[in-house]
């Protein structure tokens, strides 16, 4: 088996505070992987290691082939990351936009445009080429965000919610092009907290306090612990835990948080 | 009783295109009223307006009694608005936010306190008030900023998308809070991207390039659904448990959509007899070759607003953008949703 993401007994400690507890995951090739949990349970800090944008306390992964430790230059060439916070230049036009991106990617300037012409066609933004980008709706913006984050044909994309605030259609819309660049063999880790779309998965984890609590396709969870859906199953997953303090309170140090994400568009 | 807002006619252009295209809409007082739609339909351009953060170009509003254009200072005293980008301070503390609110609407002395007690005890916040705003988790940002504004005790909240990025179990906090108000004899207006939480509501409008596509309650929008709904699934064993249907195929014969829901595919058959030969079944499975087995079920609201909006498709070019956008006339298209705009803070540009 071919695995794009896989970490054992990966950690990640602030002071006395665990923020991600030995995670084990193990991601296929082309496989659409839901990685969910409530807020402040630990996602964005199991991102930010699997990019490379922050060192593990202990334990180990691989993202691409490549070891999160020691080859994280090779690692952000191969992946995408398109973060919750919005992250495109709302003044420059949506070409303005992908060419920006494409050169922090180094790709050539035959390259880029050919990439630009695909993705202009794959993701409908073709006719939108000369817009400025602050005046597009936000769905389409979301999707000017996708194809940044895919323009230098990653082999991995994260994508860290994505689709808070996009209305139901364009949620679908959305859904069907990670559908088909997991078809094409990308592999996409994406985080969300509209239960209802993360069933369109192939498989979820689910973390609460740093620890992953239950993994497996939808169906098989749903099964499993009796639910008739996924956002049941999260909310009775849940229930079992005391309501703690906000874990954001322990936030990571903030230097890295301005790091330039060169895996993918900076948060 | 007087409504919580009365709304004739109600018309705004933005940069040259129609935002709102006199929009008429009775709001019940008290009432939990949601305001749905897909992006840049007008709900924010709405909210702003009712919220006298902007001006209609034509068109009547009554709000609580007060004329909109005319009375706006009374109106502020009565209305609560809690904007759609987090707009609280991220350096100060959880009571340090309340009170500066309780400032700015000149409540001072016990009843500021009181008010203050009240307000961190209904939001769960107690505990945290000497909290800085910005090391709050999404879900309690959200409470802290609900409870900012009710602290002069409004009659009706005005509330945008209050919930995006919020976990489910926070999120269900949120609206039992929101419930639990309603319940006090406030009115709200909300808007949300979430169907789930438009059930939740009294009432609902679905706007659609400016103007009130439908509205009623839940219940009314779900028994007037017009196609007979299957769900199909895949085999119980199959190695993915997953269907999709590419969003530029078009529905199998004598279907009017087809799309992914919950990890099956939800299927609106038409009705009568146009639908060509063999059973339904036959036919989905022919498009599908993975389903195993179809079965009727009631309509969600997602479903309804998939069947409105599908229904408002002005012919095959405009049927072909809804499902991959890349149609000629996109640019056009964009333009007019770009307007109605999703954001209130003026920095669009015109392209």
């Amino acid at each position: 088996m071919e695995y794009s993401i896989r970490t054992e007994q990966l950690t990640k400690r602030f002071g006395a505070f665990t923020a991600v507890d030995h995670i084990d995951v193990a991601v296929e090739k082309g496989e659409i992987f839901g990685f969910l949990g409530a807020n402040g349970a630990g996602k964005t800090t199991a991102i930010r290691m699997l990019c490379g944008l922050l060192n593990p306390t202990s334990g180990q992964g691989s993202v691409a082939g490549f070891d999160i430790l020691k080859e994280t230059a090779r690692i952000r060439t191969r992946i995408g990351y398109m973060s919750q916070k919005f992250s495109l230049y709302p003044d420059l036009s949506v070409e303005e936009n992908l060419r920006l991106y494409g050169g922090l990617y180094g790709l050539s300037r035959k390259d880029l445009d050919l990439r630009i012409r695909e993705m202009g066609d794959f993701l409908g933004l073709r006719d939108l080429l000369k817009r400025v980008t602050g005046s597009l709706p936000w769905g389409w913006q979301q999707r000017l965000s996708l194809a940044c984050a895919n323009l230098h044909s990653p082999e991995i994309l994260f994508l860290d919610e994505p689709t808070g605030s996009v209305d139901p259609v364009s949620r679908r819309n959305f859904w069907d092009l990670i559908h088909r660049l997991s078809a094409q063999g990308t592999t996409i880790f994406i985080t969300s907290h509209y239960m209802d779309e993360v069933e369109y998965c192939h498989r979820l984890s689910i973390m609460i306090d740093g620890r992953i609590a239950a993994m497996g396709s939808p169906r098989d969870l749903k099964r499993e612990h009796g639910c008739a859906s996924i956002h049941e199953m999260f909310l009775k997953l849940m229930e079992h835990k005391p309501l703690s303090e906000p874990k954001s309170l322990l936030k990571p140090n903030p230097s890295f948080e301005s790091k330039p994400a060169a895996g993918g568009t900076p948060s | 009783m007087e409504p919580a807002v009365a709304i004739t006619a109600l018309a705004k252009d933005h940069a040259g295109e129609r935002a709102l295209r006199g929009i008429s809409l009775d709001i019940p007082n008290p009432c939990l009223f949601g305001l749905i739609g897909a992006d840049g339909a007008g709900k924010s351009t709405l909210m702003n307006i009712l919220a006298t953060l902007a001006d209609a170009d034509s068109g009547q509003v009554r709000l609580l009694g007060h004329d909109l254009l005319k009375e706006f200072p009374a109106i502020r005293a009565d209305i609560g608005y809690m904007p759609q980008r987090f707009s609280l301070y991220q350096d100060l503390s959880v009571l340090e936010n309340l009170d500066f609110f309780a400032d700015i609407f000149g409540i001072t002395g016990e009843a500021k306190n009181e008010r203050m007690e009240h307000l961190l005890a209904f939001a769960g916040l107690t505990p945290f008030k000497g909290r800085r705003a910005g090391l709050l988790s999404g879900g309690m940002k959200q409470k802290l900023a609900l409870a900012c504004t009710l602290v002069h005790q409004p009659r009706l909240l005005l509330l945008d998308e209050p919930t995006v990025g919020v976990d489910p179990v926070a999120r269900r906090d949120f609206w039992d809070m929101l419930k639990s108000l309603r319940a006090q004899g406030i009115s709200l207006i909300v808007s949300t991207p979430y169907m789930d939480e438009a059930a939740l509501c009294d009432s609902l409008a679905l706007l659609h390039k400016g103007s009130v596509l439908a509205k009623g309650t839940p219940a009314e929008m779900l028994a007037s659904y017009p196609y007979r709904l299957y769900r199909v699934e895949a085999a119980a064993d199959a190695k993915v448990s997953t269907l999709n249907y590419p969003g530029d195929k078009a529905p199998p014969p004598g279907f009017a959509l087809i799309y992914p829901s919950g990890g099956a595919l939800h299927a609106a058959e038409l009705p009568g007899e146009t639908s060509g030969t063999g059973d339904p079944l036959q036919r989905l499975r022919a498009a599908v070759p993975e389903a195993v087995c179809a079965t009727v079920v009631p309509p969600s609201l997602e479903d309804c607003f998939f069947a409105l909006l599908s229904r408002q498709v002005d012919g095959p070019e405009d049927a072909a953008m809804m499902a991959k956008p890349n149609a000629k006339s996109r640019g056009k298209k964009a333009a007019e949703k770009s307007e109605a705009g999703r954001s209130a803070d003026g920095k669009k540009g015109k392209a």
